[in-house]
């Protein structure tokens, strides 16, 4: 009996949500009193191999395929072979195409966006968000092994051990179908931007980032004037307050629909779904499909000039005022008391 | 003639409270449904990308007949024929089964190229059942895409940005494929005068197992039990001071404090 943990790996390294990822597996190999294999894919795995062991594994499946195609053959047939009682992986793009494909062919149950597992009377039961995180529901997979995704930061990532030996396994990669896709072109994120899934801290801008005080140039209409100052609030108020906090951007639909930043930063029903240890909202009124987004977050803080804005129900601390004035009042006191 | 497929499903109004009753089943009142709001940006890219090909459009939904409404929407919108799949006692909360109704229906129709889904369904909170429908058909998948670059039925061609953590990824494959769509993908349209007539007149034919001529496959996982989230014990303060910089450094220390800095 064994449970596996996939380890998202990007080049030699593991992607960091892995390790919670580990973390959540762990547990549950524990309460089913079986061990805990890491299961990793990719050329070079030296140090991802030798992490997983320090993080918690109790040995180190490596296979080198690189393509989707050929991961979720090796994976689909580790799994026929082994029985493993769970495969656990992070919910990312690539982890949940991974665990969806393969517990197909294994005709095996997932239970995906899980942020909390238990064993009963042997079984394994997921909770999960169902209806924009309204409802939660108890799921149990009906088959051999169990696949699951977790929601990202649900699980702590586990201390980091001393040094230690776990036995790597090498494993010859399986004929797969060569790849139906090919990648012609890869555009990498703006460097060292934060994930928003993966933030511990979250500052977010709405609508009320067009009531920059700044003047916009004279050439443009009331409309660009109005997304000109607001790309210029994101740019200059609230990034020196993320950069001070080692935070990602977010923003609200309202501020994304408007043109004024990019839709990869929208948190909410039609954007991400976080839960950062801060959330940060500034100008945001905090419409029900926003909530949905960020409802999860540890502690939420609201910057709005209306006291009557729902967003105030929501949070630990609200400061009712001009975000223009108090984000960067905010972004110095951190600086001198952080410093 | 090029043939494209989107799956809709009805799913309880954004704003709607959405909570467990006492039964133990989920309720949200008497409130209407709308179209799962990522379904808004794979429906225009239906309609759309079928019009740009001169070919046609089909909209599917799996379940009971709360779905119509978003199917009739579809219709409403441009979408061509609406056909819902309905096998009464199969749990199709169970990806697997669902997958299974979803490629028999694709199968049945027999001319599909393209199958486009929206990010996911708000209600089951869940992408599974998209990958696993490329599985079940053999198809490419292309996931999470942003925008498509080239579409071509007659080379069976297709080439799409994907919006993935790491960046953009530009990728081509064959088709059919299996496509999952963003928000930033289009705008969508609103229904004009003629499809609200053309909806409201439209009958939804229902398909059941037996007419994909396909047998179900038992369901790999069981729901037990629904619970509404524990309350959130919220007291807010609301920070006071002389000027911006008070408030700011009390908040400061506010934060501080919490130790999530």
């Amino acid at each position: 009996m064994t449970v596996f943990a996939w380890i998202e790996t990007q080049g030699a390294y593991a992607q960091p949500s892995s390790w919670e990822t580990l973390g959540g597996a762990r547990a549950l190999a524990d309460a089913l009193q079986t061990d805990l294999r890491a299961v990793i894919f990719g050329g070079d795995s030296g140090s991802a191999a030798s992490d997983a062991g320090r993080y918690g594994a109790d040995a180190v499946i490596v296979c080198a395929c690189e393509t989707m195609e050929s991961q979720v053959a090796q994976l689909s047939s580790l799994v026929a072979e082994r029985k493993p009682r769970a495969v656990v992986a992070a919910g990312s793009s690539r982890g949940r195409e991974l665990m969806a494909s393969a517990a197909f062919d294994t005709g095996s149950g997932l239970i995906s966006d899980v942020f909390e597992l238990r064993v009963e009377d042997g079984l394994i039961i997921g909770t999960r968000p169902v209806y924009a995180g309204k409802v939660l529901m108890d799921m149990r997979a009906e088959t051999a092994t169990t696949f699951l995704t977790l929601r990202p930061r649900a699980f702590p990532t586990p201390a980091k051990g001393a040094k230690s030996q776990v036995p790597i396994e090498t494993v010859a990669a399986v004929d797969a179908p060569s790849s139906p896709l090919t990648t012609v072109e890869t555009i990498a994120a703006e460097a060292g931007a934060i994930s928003l899934t993966d933030a511990s801290i979250i500052v977010s801008g709405g609508r009320g980032m067009a009531n920059n005080p700044v003047a916009a140039p004279g050439t443009l209409s009331a409309d660009e004037a109005n997304i000109w100052r607001a790309q210029q609030g994101f740019a200059h108020i609230l990034k020196p307050l993320a950069a001070v906090l080692g935070a990602a951007i977010g923003a609200s639909r309202a501020a994304v629909d408007a043109g004024y930043i990019a839709y990869e930063h929208q948190v909410g029903q039609t954007g991400k779904v976080v839960s950062p240890d801060l959330y940060i909202a500034c100008g945001i009124s905090g419409a029900i499909q926003h909530q949905a987004g960020m409802r999860g977050s540890k502690i939420i803080v609201a910057i709005n000039k209306d006291k009557n804005a729902p967003i105030f129900k929501l949070a630990h601390y609200g400061i009712v005022g001009d975000l223009y004035e108090i984000v960067p009042a905010l972004t110095a006191a951190l600086e001198r008391k952080l410093s | 003639m090029a043939h494209i497929v989107t799956f809709t499903r009805s799913t309880p109004d954004t704003a709607a409270k959405v909570w467990v009753a006492e039964s133990g089943a989920v309720t949200w009142g008497d409130v209407a449904t709308v179209v799962n709001p990522w379904d808004e940006y794979s429906l225009e890219e239906t309609i759309a990308q079928a019009k740009a090909a001169r070919g046609r459009s089909t909209a599917l939904a799996i379940g009971g007949a709360l779905h119509d409404d978003a199917l009739k929407h579809s219709i409403a919108l441009g979408i061509n024929s609406a056909i819902r799949i309905e096998e009464p006692g199969a749990d199709a909360g169970d990806s697997l089964v669902w997958t299974a109704l979803a490629a028999g229906a694709i199968n049945k129709l027999g001319d599909v190229d393209l199958a486009i889904f929206g990010k996911e369904s708000v209600d089951v909170g869940s992408d599974q059942h998209m990958y696993q429908v490329a599985r079940s058909l053999g198809w490419s998948m292309l996931s999470l895409v942003s925008k498509i670059i080239e579409l071509d039925f007659a080379t069976r061609s297709i080439k799409v940005e994907r919006t993935v953590e790491a960046g953009k990824d530009i990728v081509t494959a064959r088709l059919p494929a299996v496509l999952s769509v963003l928000k930033d993908i289009n705008e969508p349209r609103y229904p004009n005068f003629l499809g609200i007539r053309k909806a409201a007149k439209a009958k939804i034919p229902v398909w059941s197992a037996a007419d994909l001529g396909i047998e179900l496959p038992a369901a790999a996982t069981t729901a037990l039990s629904y619970s509404n989230p524990p309350a959130r014990d919220i007291s807010t303060e609301i920070i006071a001071g002389a000027d911006a910089a008070e408030k700011a450094a009390l908040l400061a220390s506010h934060l501080l404090a919490e130790k999530v800095l």
